[in-house]
């Protein structure tokens, strides 16, 4: 995976608790066999007016001019700001699959379910949990000012307006470690080859029962 | 010794190797696969020259995409085609024992992983689905995953994890004639909201669990992840032993008894420390109904949309097209489903059908079906004659998979139809885009089919 460097990106707002991967990601499009090419889909129901399937010319499609993902610049955003709870629902890592693939790097939220929270480092994608003074903040800078863009800096912890907010983050040192060095996990695990083996032929002894 | 919770007696069984960071390194003993969450994870070890760590922990099944009605003739959509091939190649290819769409005990991934003694307690459990929580009814420790994780256990039997908090929800009392363990996990879900469990997994102890069977507490533990935790945990008694006896993969005689003497172990030891405990009185649980776009959004049969709710939940009213003050009993269904991991097992069918028993649906109901939740499950109810009961009242009488649940298959709500379903999530389009879904028990959904409208069981 890609190491995790220092960016600076616009923000999206989406100021709704309990979004779910249903609404990142609608189930027609988790009939897909790749990890690819998500992104179109991404909140699909919202950003069309019409009723997706998989496989269709994106272009012709009703787009929902409202939404903030199709408007300038938030299009282009690459940092996500939203409420309570998101990602709850399906483990379907298809969700983070499309939010990458729309080119969000950096999720700021209230809170996150733990399966898609877990997802996200497993894709290069730095879900930040903030408090409520913090979101209430930069939901209004984000509305009141055009264009308005974080840098979001990992390594040290912060994201940061350049201007106004500088906003201390916490983040578990390992799951930090991963995304900046774009770690493999599993070469990571299978370095343990030997613990692993010598555990498993322990347990084999203790319950024999589960090695039918 | 330390008072252990049943958590952590566990976790501790299967770490690995215990990481200063937190994560420690967890062996998983069944790792259960279906066609939706794992070709990009077999792709991933095709694409790393990897093989599977230990092929016999690992049973697949497809059941997302599968149609449930002339299953014989295949199925028709060539993108669900396609991902239901993949998963049969991929299981030949990596020589995975699976339950393919025509075997006689295919079924929803969760319902099989139970009835074929593959979930065994003290288990460590994972599936790239989040409803894995329901194997925690047998004294598992039991979590979805997603696709990483799914190549990570495939290629290694281990995953990375830290260690949840823990909290204990005790019921006790009893729960009132008629209520179900559906009602119950309803109840909680809306006293502790969706996120309330979030970094938890929760134990659910106390007489009204003991006095649920296995099915109700596997509806139980099945929604935990509705309430925000990954696992949901019952510890193991005589009906835990019981249900696994003589099942196809369960230990067989000498070991089973064996077995049994460390099942036995499996309960949180009385004076083990929770970081948090909420208490429940089953006689506070009646028959729910959720009105809104999350299962949190939640009453009962006697209930109405809160006044004031325009507020808070604006867009989920709008959605639902209801307004507040509505009265539950008032609100008119077009469809009813009944089906899914929560509640497809044949104490669910036997509840619905002794609701529909003479009686037909109402003429206002557009489509009443019920998806038994596997293949033997489907037989079983078809011995008791429950299928007769149905398609003399009007139901559809289909075969077994997720169909409605989450309409990835032709099972699906149209734009603004209104259903009574017993499945797990109500969310915005869960069921087909535009539809809407009120959760419910069985037995609700059944009366709901007679009346066309939310009522009370007895009435029927
Ligand atoms: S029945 Fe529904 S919740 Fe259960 S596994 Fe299938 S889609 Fe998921």
């Amino acid at each position: 995976m890609e190491k995790y460097r220092k960016f600076k990106g616009i923000v999206a707002p989406l100021d709704k608790n309990n979004i779910d991967t249903d609404a990142i990601i609608p189930k027609q499009y988790l009939k897909s066999i790749s990890r690819e090419g998500f992104g179109v889909n991404l909140f699909d129901e919202w950003r069309y007016l019409d009723m997706g399937e998989p496989g269709q010319d994106h272009s012709i499609r009703r787009i929902n001019k409202n939404f903030i993902l199709n408007k300038k610049p938030h299009n282009r955003a690459s940092v996500l700001l939203t409420g309570e709870n998101f990602g709850c629902g399906s483990s379907r890592e298809h969700a983070a699959w499309a939010i990458k693939d729309f080119g969000i790097k950096a999720i700021i939220a209230k809170s996150f379910a733990d399966i898609f929270y877990n997802n996200c480092f497993k894709n290069g994608i730095l879900p930040i949990e903030l408090g409520e003074k913090d979101i209430n903040t930069l939901f209004n800078d984000c509305l009141e000012k055009e264009n308005y863009e974080l840098t979001i800096d990992l390594t040290n912890q912060v994201v940061n307006d350049n201007f106004y907010n500088e906003i201390k983050f916490e983040i578990n040192p390992y799951q930090k470690e991963s995304l900046i060095k774009g770690l493999d996990e599993i070469g990571q695990t299978l370095e343990n080859i030997d613990i692993i083996k010598n555990f498993e032929d322990n347990y084999k002894n203790k319950f024999p029962w589960l090695f039918n | 010794m330390t008072p252990k919770t049943l958590y952590d007696k566990i976790w501790d069984s299967h770490c690995v190797k215990s990481n200063k960071n937190g994560f420690d390194l967890l062996y998983i003993d069944r790792h259960y696969i279906h066609e939706v969450t794992s070709p990009q994870a077999f792709e991933g070890l095709r694409i790393a020259k990897r093989r599977l760590w230990r092929t016999n922990s690992n049973f697949a099944v497809p059941d997302h995409n599968i149609p449930t009605k002339n299953r014989h003739k295949g199925i028709t959509d060539p993108v669900s085609k396609i991902q239901v091939e993949t998963l049969e190649e991929n299981c030949e290819n990596f020589n995975v024992k699976k339950f393919s769409m025509n075997d006689p005990s295919q079924g929803i991934v969760h319902i099989i992983g139970p009835e074929q003694g593959l979930t065994l307690p003290g288990m460590t459990i994972v599936c790239g689905d989040s409803h894995t929580s329901t194997h925690g009814a047998f004294g598992t420790l039991a979590f979805g995953i997603g696709t990483s994780e799914v190549e990570h256990v495939l290629a290694t039997q281990c995953l990375i994890q830290k260690r949840s908090k823990t909290m204990l929800i005790n019921i006790n009392g009893q729960l009132s004639n008629g209520i179900t363990a559906k009602d119950l996990i309803l109840f909680i879900i809306g006293k502790i909201g969706t996120a309330g469990g979030t970094g938890y997994s929760i134990e659910f102890g106390g007489s009204v669990i003991r006095s649920l069977s296995m099915e109700g507490r596997m509806t139980v533990c099945n929604m935990t992840i509705e309430a925000g935790a990954r696992a949901g945990l019952i510890g193991v008694d005589d009906k835990t032993i019981h249900y696994l006896q003589n099942k196809n993969y369960a230990p067989s005689k000498n070991k089973f008894e064996e077995a049994v003497k460390y099942w036995k172990t499996l309960n949180s030891d009385s004076n083990a420390s929770f970081d948090k405990i909420i208490d429940i009185n089953g006689e506070d649980v009646s028959s729910m109904v959720t009105w809104g776009t999350s299962p949190e959004m939640v009453t009962n049969i006697n209930g109405e949309i809160p006044l004031g709710a325009e507020k808070s939940y604006s867009s989920a009213l709008k959605y639902m097209d209801l307004a507040p003050g509505t009265k539950i009993r008032n609100i008119k269904l077009d469809k009813i489903f009944i089906g899914s991991c929560t509640n497809s097992r044949i104490e669910d069918l036997r509840s619905a059908a002794e609701v529909v028993k003479n009686k037909k649906i109402s003429t206002s109901i557009k489509l009443a079906m019920v998806v038994p939740g596997s293949g033997p499950i489907k037989r079983q109810a078809e011995e008791e004659g429950l299928d007769k009961i149905f398609l003399e009242a009007g139901f559809e009488w289909r075969d077994p998979g997720c169909s409605m649940c989450l309409a990835m298959n032709a099972d699906r709500l149209n734009p603004g139809e209104r259903c009574a379903s017993t499945s797990n999530r109500n969310f915005e389009g869960r069921q087909g885009q535009g539809g809407r879904t009120h959760l419910v028990s069985p037995a609700m959904a059944a009366a709901a089919a007679v009346a066309g409208h939310f009522t009370d069981i007895e009435s029927i």
